[in-house]
């Protein structure tokens, strides 16, 4: 007997010596082992490869060169990269409030309606489910003079001046925003819905019946009991807006980030630098500059959140 | 005696095998997917197989966007193409990523290339030696809409000549609408699609300066000659109004549908003009200047042979690129795709000359300049922004051509180093 078991032992090796648990592990950690190396290998490799290569002037064509911190300084000194920050911060500004505004009112009244309520959830959410490139070209015929713009032909038959919008400095990025907000309101809303789905009824009951108004409703119960929702939408708004690029670059496709970078992004930036133009190392400075700002606007707001709590 | 008549059969069979193997030399051939381009090339690899039964030619295609980086990525590898396509304009970033050879003086003389191409194949000669030779050339001219010329009361066959009968015929076939917004455009405004060529090889020259000095590597265009041409170019719009930035997105979409009168464009876009149904459109060299003076711009793919090509393979790829830059080749090239003969003889044919379409582009050949772009991409956009100061931002001319003319010259410096 204890001869078998002695051999059994032996025969088995480290394996027949683990204990359950010991087994367990090493299967959880086998099979996560797989994610693990993809996160390594596609992701955080390259991450770190970008850091490196923004110390250098790799350019494709050439194998690059150390030095130092040059791409960095040519950046600060880069009067197209400050036009292009302060752009993208445009983007954020203008994009989450807008677009949490027009969402959070849209949820908050639908949520009320019972009448074809999913029929109307989907319309709102369709847009969310078109490619950006398709609804870019559409609007950008939108946006085009007479004869061919709707939204100038409708102005010139009401007898307004017709706008540039795409074709001016100033109107630019609005107009860009415009379907990019559109474009992402489903999603929000969506969510919205599920975060006021989520409080309990019992509240607004007692709300009601110590005869509360609705607007009292909306500011001492629904919006805080919503916050972990917002924060969310926050969050995931705003690096949406920082990343922002194929409505821009789908909307001018003959000048992109035009006219005069009025609309250009970080993203389409780094795009041009790294793809048109070759400049490996001074993109791979921008991304990292890229990489920070999004970092601490992501810490920041989770650590807004976590006051909340 | 069984056992030996096998083994001698086997050994001529192993003999006549490695002998025919080493005769079939296979090169690999590189371009862009563009369908014709495709086309064409297949045609010239079976009448080059056909005339060289040892040479085997291996076509790979793959799409515009992605072409350089794969180039480069395959040819560091030591993969990749023998003999490849690429734009004269990256032909610097191509030698410096040691990807190209010069081609060999016994193989290729210079002295021929000089007598037999036109003068704008000098864009691929570095020092001494050309790194590579194209089959077909691209020039610019005038499309006018001759539909739009009959309804303005103009003869549709007599196309302005000089810059001052493109602005007389522009402001007479410009329609508006009640408020005074443009409708159908006289002349395209779009530095964006072909307008930035045409300004800075052509308007530079005609209102007497050049674009660049020492072999385009100095801007030059930053003086009274440049500010005239700036100041014409923004008057289209400024003054003139017959085009405005912006038009139906680009000018050439503003012509297809019939709401442009004119537009100067390239061959590369005959093959989309033809397809157009609902008008006639008629050619004409570009315009000259007052006293006569005409200039163009032309570009090329042309084709050159990698670093990888050594020994028997070099010679396979010298001799391929023989046949491809032939006359014969060219011919074919003009039928299939629509491009211009890089070879004088092949070119200038009285039948080629007296065609109303390839006619005007093959004269302006002969006085056309190449610019030796450092970063096309980049450099146009300095164009771009040039004149969108003056037309969308309302800058003064002078102001923004200085502007221009750093930024460029910081371009290309940087691209020096």
């Amino acid at each position: 007997m204890s001869v078998i078991a002695h051999r059994e032992a032996a025969h088995g090796g480290l394996w027949s010596r683990m204990s359950l648990g010991q087994k367990q592990r090493i299967w959880a950690w086998g099979f996560l082992a797989v994610p693990l190396t993809f996160y390594a290998v596609i992701r955080f490799w390259p991450t770190f490869q970008a850091f490196y290569l923004s110390v250098t002037d790799w350019s494709i064509m050439r194998p690059g060169v150390f030095v130092g911190f040059d791409n960095y300084k040519r950046l600060l000194a880069d009067p197209l990269f400050w036009q292009v920050f302060s752009n993208t911060f445009m983007y954020l500004i203008l994009g989450t409030p807008i677009s949490l505004l027009i969402s959070f009112t849209v949820a908050y009244y639908l949520d009320r309606v019972r009448f074809m309520h999913s029929f109307i959830r989907a319309l709102y959410f369709l847009p969310f489910l078109t490619t950006a490139a398709a609804m870019a070209w559409v609007w950008r015929w939108f946006y085009q003079p007479v004869p061919i713009g709707v939204i100038n032909d409708l102005l010139s038959s009401l007898g307004i001046p017709q706008q540039p919008f795409l074709r001016s400095t100033s109107q630019a990025l609005p107009a860009v925003l415009a379907p990019a907000i559109w474009a992402g309101l489903g999603f929000q809303i969506i969510i919205f819905l599920a975060g006021l789905r989520a409080i309990p009824t019992t509240y607004y009951e007692a709300a009601r019946i110590d005869g509360l108004s609705n607007g009292a409703i909306l500011r001492k119960i629904t919006l805080p009991l919503l916050k972990p929702t917002l924060v969310f939408l926050v969050v995931f708004s705003s690096i949406g807006f920082l990343r922002i690029f194929d409505q821009v670059y789908n909307i001018n496709t003959n000048d992109p980030g035009g006219p005069l970078n009025s609309t250009k992004p970080l993203v389409l930036m780094i795009y041009q630098t790294a793809f048109s133009s070759y400049e490996m190392g001074y993109a791979a400075a921008q991304t990292v500059v890229l990489f920070l700002i999004l970092l601490a606007i992501s810490l920041l707001q989770l650590r807004v959140m976590r006051d909340g709590r | 005696m069984r056992f030996r008549h096998l083994l001698a059969s086997v050994a001529i069979s192993f003999a006549t095998l490695a002998s025919s193997g080493a005769r079939a030399v296979e090169i690999e051939y590189w371009q862009y997917v563009f369908d014709t381009r495709v086309k064409a090339m297949n045609q010239l690899i079976t009448e080059f197989q056909k005339a060289n039964p040892d040479i085997k030619v291996k076509q790979t295609t793959f799409p515009y966007a992605d072409y350089q980086t794969k180039v480069a990525a395959s040819i560091m590898a030591g993969q990749g193409p023998d003999v490849l396509q690429l734009f004269y304009g990256w032909v610097d970033n191509f030698i410096a990523g040691k990807m190209i050879s010069p081609l060999r003086a016994e193989a290729f003389p210079s002295a021929d290339i000089e007598r037999d191409f036109f003068p704008i194949v000098s864009a691929m000669k570095r020092g001494q030696d050309y790194y590579g030779l194209p089959t077909a050339v691209r020039s610019l001219a005038l499309f006018y809409n001759k539909k739009i010329f009959k309804e303005a009361g103009l003869d549709p066959n007599q196309p302005p000549k000089t810059l001052e009968e493109l602005v007389a015929a522009a402001e007479k076939t410009t329609k508006r609408d009640g408020s005074g917004n443009i409708v159908s455009e006289g002349l395209t405004v779009d530095m964006g699609g072909q307008d930035h060529q045409w300004w800075r090889e052509v308007l530079i020259r005609q209102f007497g300066g050049v674009p660049y000095t020492e072999n385009d590597t100095k801007v030059a265009y930053n003086d009274e000659a440049g500010l005239k041409a700036l100041t014409f170019y923004t008057d289209l719009q400024r003054k003139n109004k017959v085009g405005q930035v912006g038009f139906m997105d680009d000018g050439q979409a503003a012509f297809r549908a019939g709401l442009a009168a004119m537009t100067i464009d390239g061959t590369f876009r005959l093959g989309s003009f033809n397809t157009i149904k609902s008008f006639e459109w008629g050619v004409a060299e570009l315009p000259a200047n007052a006293q006569g003076l005409r200039s163009n711009y032309a570009s090329y793919f042309a084709n050159a042979i990698t670093t990888k090509a050594q020994g028997e393979k070099l010679a396979a790829a010298e001799k391929f690129l023989k046949y491809v830059s032939s006359p014969e080749a060219m011919k074919i090239w003009l039928d299939v795709v629509g491009e211009l003969p890089a070879r004088r003889t092949a070119a200038l044919t009285p039948e080629n000359i007296g065609n109303p379409v390839y006619g005007p582009f093959l004269k302006g050949l002969e006085y056309a300049h190449t610019t030796l772009f450092k970063d096309e991409a980049a450099q146009r956009q300095v164009a771009i922004d040039m004149a969108n100061r003056v037309l969308v931002g309302g800058e003064e001319p002078k102001a923004s051509l200085a502007k221009a003319a750093e930024a460029e010259q910081a371009i290309i410096d940087r691209a020096k180093r």
